[in-house]
């Protein structure tokens, strides 16, 4: 302390102990607020799963493993029967189909943005996916509904049924007459929902090869194709990996662009133009008026649905984690 | 030309063709998707939306106004409850707790319930909160928007604190100002274009959540603002007028989602425009 100014010498030290400890005080108070906050967010995740645990618990003891095994989804039977197996199988479907029609798709638009649009283009048409993003799935929900489930079954899947009519597998897969509410559609408004977030992500780790590795190759003559495919590839791997994982998590959990269109039935057939359910959509349409083990069965599947998404949420997490360390390194 | 070359190059053209055929595959569903909505959404549009409540069954007259309202309330609470507390997570995760060994597990544990999906969320707040006090309730609504707001502000506030240059921190610190005084003077103020971008984006992901409301808030046909009972809410009403067999809901059902889409588009190009501003200096 030795730039007392002669005011603060007048002052005394008793008012300066004072205003000091004030400051200290506040200082301590804004310290356990913030710390406090950060607990918390713990606290969220465990008040999560403990609530979908205690919720889910007279299911589980009821059912036991059965219920991952059963197809039945009876709820006024007597007794009840629920199995979580027709909604673990829509689940996993739709988002498996969704991923295969967004991946390929989702890259191709961020190695456009990055390496082929012309450069005024780059941010309007990247403004442009990222608020695709920004859209609530309700809406897209609706547009499936109205729009685009009418459009498939009248063009689309006729189509595919006619092509692989009698053909030994596909033509079951490809079966059945066509419907408004399917599997089918559910996948593809699925997979326009995810698209703008692999994209988003793609270009942001594309930005983070270093200029030098790409004009090295193009300075030997490698065509675009080639600069992609073994330098900004190989390069980004773990990173794109670690959005299309995040993304996946995304489609194991949408609910609200779901429910419309896959038509909420318990079954399991063989062809996709087939109404079926998701656990999101079965949670969706059914929650609201169910009690006793039907509710509890319900919070069990959410229950499966968090520990899913947790696992491949957590997955996508560590990638992009190596990734930036990578990064950070070079930097 | 030597068959090498060309057949490179002809790779290189489809793929590039690939490459161009993806973005305007993304670009036209954007542009339908918008058509469509804008379409059917102004055809419905006039000031009985903003004025009268929802219709009952088959009527052919009535508005939004009560689920706007209720939208509007629960948005603001829920934001109202979920910002602060995400700021000041944030806060310590790029302020106090840099050295501190909790940190990376808060950090790894929001960016979870960041993707979290949003009906686990409902479910949540179901048991925690809907089931203790009895009922479906606004409050139970707007607390399950707080628990989404919250990862979302967290995230955005850590990053641009730790956009906040050190020595300002140490220029402060070194004219004997208290740590708290540093961050809330200094940091909050430098970082606060990117703070109140983190809270527009936070809103917008709230505005249109419809699953987490669907067992917390139910909806109601009436104009209400009591937090202890259901409310009605845009999501919910459009979630109900799309199913149903009557033509006037599912017109009103468009408009309301037109609503939406208006509202999270400009808090999304707000936030971008603040957000922007701030680079630019």
């Amino acid at each position: 302390m030795a730039f007392h100014g002669s005011a603060m010498e007048q002052a005394g030290s008793h008012d300066r102990a004072r205003a000091l400890n004030a400051f200290r005080l506040g200082d301590r108070a804004f310290y356990w607020i913030t710390r406090i906050s950060a607990i918390l967010v713990l606290l969220l995740l465990g008040g999560i799963i403990v609530s979908l645990i205690v919720g889910s618990w007279p299911a589980i003891v009821e059912f036991g493993s059965a219920f991952l095994t059963t197809q039945r989804w009876a709820p006024s039977a007597e007794p009840p029967v629920l199995g979580a197996l027709s909604p673990l199988y829509g689940t996993i479907l739709t988002s498996a189909i969704a991923m295969a029609i967004a991946i390929p798709v989702g890259i191709g638009i961020a190695v456009f943005l990055t390496e082929l649009c012309p450069l005024w283009a780059r941010r309007p048409i990247g403004m442009a996916i990222e608020l695709l993003a920004g859209i609530p799935s309700i809406i897209y929900g609706m547009w499936g509904f109205f729009i685009l489930g009418p459009f498939l079954a009248n063009t689309v899947q006729p189509f595919f049924i006619d092509l692989f009519a009698g053909v030994p597998v596909l033509g079951s897969i490809f079966g059945g007459p066509p419907s408004y509410l399917s599997l089918f559609n559910a996948s593809l408004i699925l997979a326009i929902m995810v698209l703008p977030f692999i994209t988003a992500i793609s270009r942001d780790v594309f930005a983070t090869v270093p200029p030098v590795l790409k004009e090295a190759a193009y300075g030997v003559g490698c065509t675009t194709w080639e600069v992609v495919r073994h330098v900004v590839l190989p390069y980004t791997r773990v990173g794109v990996i670690g959005g299309v994982m995040l993304a996946l998590g995304r489609a194991l959990g949408e609910t609200m662009a779901v429910t419309f269109i896959i038509g909420n039935s318990f079954r399991i057939t063989p062809s996709i133009f087939a109404p079926g359910t998701t656990i999101s959509a079965a949670i969706a349409s059914e929650f609201a008026e169910s009690d006793g083990l039907h509710q509890s069965s319900l919070m069990l599947l959410g229950l499966l649905l968090f520990v899913l998404t947790f696992f491949v949420l957590a997955a996508a997490r560590l990638m992009l984690l190596r990734l930036e360390k990578k990064a950070g390194k070079q930097a | 030309m030597n068959p090498i070359y060309a057949s490179r190059r002809r790779r290189d053209i489809v793929v590039r063709a690939l490459c161009f055929a993806a973005a305007a595959f993304g670009v036209t569903w954007l542009a339908l998707i918008l058509f469509t909505l804008f379409y059917n959404g102004l055809a419905g549009m006039s000031w009985q939306i903003f004025t009268q409540n929802t219709p009952p069954p088959g009527a052919s007259e009535g508005g939004l106004s009560n689920a706007i309202v209720g939208s509007l309330i629960m948005t603001v609470i829920g934001v109202g409850v979920g910002a602060p507390v995400g700021m000041f997570a944030g806060t310590y995760l790029a302020e106090y707790g840099r050295h501190d060994r909790l940190s990376p597990v808060i950090r790894f544990i929001n960016d979870i319930l960041l993707s979290a999906p949003s009906i686990i969320i409902g479910l949540f707040i179901y048991g925690a909160v809907v089931v203790p006090m009895g009922g479906f309730s606004a409050l139970a609504g707007s607390l399950a928007l707080a628990v989404i707001v919250i990862p979302v502000v967290v995230r955005t506030t850590e990053d641009m604190l730790m956009l906040v240059p050190n020595p300002l921190r140490e220029a402060a610190s070194a004219l004997g100002l208290p740590r708290s005084l540093v961050i809330r003077r200094i940091a909050y103020r430098a970082a606060r274009a990117g703070l109140i971008t983190g809270v527009l984006l936070a809103t917008a992901r709230v505005a249109g959540e419809t699953a987490p409301l669907l067992f917390t808030a139910l909806s109601n046909q009436f104009f209400s603002v009591d937090l202890t009972h259901t409310i009605a809410n845009l999501p919910v009403t459009i979630n109900n007028f799309v199913q149903s067999p009557y033509a006037y809901w599912k017109q009103l059902a468009w408009s309301g989602a037109l609503l939406i889409t208006l509202a999270v588009l400009a808090l999304n190009i707000g936030a971008r425009l603040i957000g922007s501003e701030r680079t630019a200096k």
